[in-house]
């Protein structure tokens, strides 16, 4: 009785979070005359395909893709080296100072985004990296506290016997870091890689800000230029929502028994 | 393995290069974060600080105005105030409903077996494409005529409202497509509450303590940490809502969704006044930072953290 209840209530809360995209894809799918059918049709019956490739000519998404696989693949990798190297740093070696750089390094996680956001347009601006995709690659490569946080606990799991074994075999530090302890936590990079490939891949303000050039656009600033014409364009703004989506949707899939587990770990260990 | 070294002039040397390199491998380790710190925190919070202080256009004179942008902030400005007051009553109906909804959510996964991963993937479906196409999806919904809401209410004889129109009932809407996307928070607390031990439940059960209290004096306390940390992180993301109402409302209708950080990006990148802004962002700093320590201060009094050590009732009264 209670289960049904259970399993009924968690059925009616899935359906409210899913029924959007499948109204999307819908709608991206739909003939125009299907579009503005009043009741609306929930099952078109045609299904258009050509819809997304026409939706793509419409704008150089070639180029806004090529530009969002930059951003994504270069700054995932800034972010997994950078973060790990750091959490290995807080998790592994006792120096003066190390609880206090701690406590700044997770309290700059409470700074609001709007305070930095002007110095840094002027800071990029400076170095002439405005209409330019660095802002959005180069700060990946000096470590989020959050990702630090969460490898360090990851890390702190691991018996230190291990690393004092490799030293005694002639390890040194680096050593430790590349060949134990970067295998070892594999899992944790790859939630760390997933969220921040989303972060990335979903950035609306950054690009926003630091981009004029329709030629340096990602795909995110491409899709919302559809926006002003939304009302006549409706097809092509969801088919560009359903390609926009499906590379996190799958990335999701595939790492999220990684996900969970990681995120289950580090609170356990926490 | 250094013993026919020890003594000698080139196996002191050596040792103190050795320990020299063990000292630094640390900070090298950590530089990342440390010169990170010092070009994209540090160096822009003390960079915006000083703006504040200035009459500071992009291009052009600067001016040093001392606290000027913040009097006319506070006195002459009615946008500030109105932007101000709007993010407030957003944080302050968002924060409860995204926690209260979160751990609801957390607290029915929690207790399935059967097809959890779906029903978790579900829930965290709309985090994984947040943005600009989760906007995309709400705009259509809330349209007047096509709209799938209002088809909805059709059907159950309601004429429906123009969601996006109505000065009342946008910011319904934005706080609706904001809680949409709860399932970051979810996941945070679902991971805490797997993690409080059985034994606690068994124990409770055992002594006949029914399932209210067990919720109450089990669940809460344990999951506080937990509680507090996605408190503080929901009143900062209430605080810096931006993308939502700037592709959703574009702060309108009637300025009915104009928030504060809209307020501050629109004084930066539309009015170009960049002292002004940071006047701006300055306050909002303050105003979380209070707000943050304010709930961990009144959380104290009744979050229990694993491992640590409280006073017992005579040290406190002696």
């Amino acid at each position: 009785m209670r289960k049904t209840f259970l399993y009924s209530a968690l059925i009616l809360a899935s359906a409210l979070f899913i029924a959007p995209f499948y109204w999307t894809f819908m709608t991206a799918i739909k003939s125009s005359a299907e579009l503005y059918q009043f009741p609306p049709v929930f099952w078109p019956s045609e299904w258009h395909f050509e819809n997304f490739a026409a939706a793509w000519n419409k704008q150089p998404f070639g180029t806004y893709l090529s530009n969002s696989v930059i951003v994504v693949v270069l700054s995932t990798v800034g972010q997994l080296l950078s973060s790990s190297l750091v959490a290995f740093g807080f998790a592994r070696f006792r120096f003066p100072g190390r609880d206090a750089l701690f406590i700044l390094l997770l309290a700059t996680m409470m700074i609001p985004w709007d305070v930095k956001m002007i110095p840094l347009y002027m800071e990029f601006n400076m170095l002439g990296w405005i209409n330019t995709l660095k802002p959005l690659i180069v700060p990946a490569y000096f470590a989020d506290a959050f990702f630090v946080f969460l490898l360090r606990q990851y890390i702190m799991t691991v018996p230190m016997e291990i690393d004092e074994a490799a030293r005694m075999d002639g390890a040194n530090s680096f050593d430790i870091y590349w060949r134990i302890h970067l295998p070892l936590m594999m899992p944790a990079l790859v939630l760390v890689g997933t969220f921040h490939f989303m972060n990335a891949w979903n950035d609306y303000l950054g690009p926003l800000i630091y981009l004029n050039d329709q030629s340096k656009y990602t795909l995110t600033l491409g899709l919302s230029m559809f926006k002003g014409l939304h009302e006549v364009d409706v097809t092509s703004i969801a088919a560009i929502t359903v390609i926009l989506c499906l590379p996190p949707l799958v990335l999701f899939f595939l790492a999220q028994r990684y996900i969970m587990d990681g995120a289950v770990g580090s609170s356990v260990k926490g | 393995m250094d013993m026919a070294y020890a003594g000698t002039k080139a196996g002191v040397a050596r040792r103190k290069r050795v320990t020299a390199g063990r000292h630094m491998a640390p900070y090298l380790f950590i530089s990342p974060w440390i010169l990170g710190f010092l070009f994209f925190t540090l160096g822009p919070l003390m960079f915006s600080l000083t703006m504040s202080f200035y009459d500071w256009p992009v291009v052009g004179e600067r001016t040093f105005v001392g606290l000027d942008n913040y009097r006319s902030m506070f006195t002459e400005d009615p946008q500030f105030w109105e932007s101000l007051w709007i993010t407030v009553k957003f944080a302050a109906i968002y924060v409860p409903f995204n926690i209260v909804m979160s751990f609801l959510l957390a607290l029915m996964l929690h207790h399935v077996t059967f097809a959890s991963g779906f029903f978790r993937t579900a829930f965290y479906l709309p985090s994984v494409i947040s943005g600009v196409a989760l906007v995309t999806i709400w705009s259509w919904i809330y349209s007047k005529e096509y709209g799938l809401l209002n088809f909805m209410l059709s059907l159950v004889g309601i004429d429906g409202p123009n969601w996006l129109g109505d000065p009342n009932l946008a910011i319904v809407a934005i706080i609706i497509a904001s809680l949409w996307g709860l399932g970051g928070t979810m996941l945070i607390l679902l991971t805490g509450l797997k993690a409080i031990p059985k034994e606690l439940y068994e124990a409770a059960t055992v002594s006949g303590v029914p399932g209210w209290a067990q919720m109450l004096f089990i669940t809460l306390p344990m999951l506080g940490p937990m509680l507090i940390f996605t408190f503080i992180t929901s009143i900062i993301s209430a605080f810096q809502q931006l993308t939502i109402a700037l592709l959703l409302t574009k702060g309108g209708p009637l300025g009915s969704t104009y928030f504060f950080a809209m307020y501050i990006y629109d004084n930066a990148f539309k009015y170009f006044d960049m002292g002004y802004a940071a006047a701006g962002s300055w306050v909002m700093f303050v105003i979380v930072l209070a707000l943050s320590l304010l709930v961990m201060r009144w959380s104290a009094a009744w979050v229990y953290y694993e491992g640590e050590i409280r006073q017992t009732d005579g040290e406190r009264n002696a």
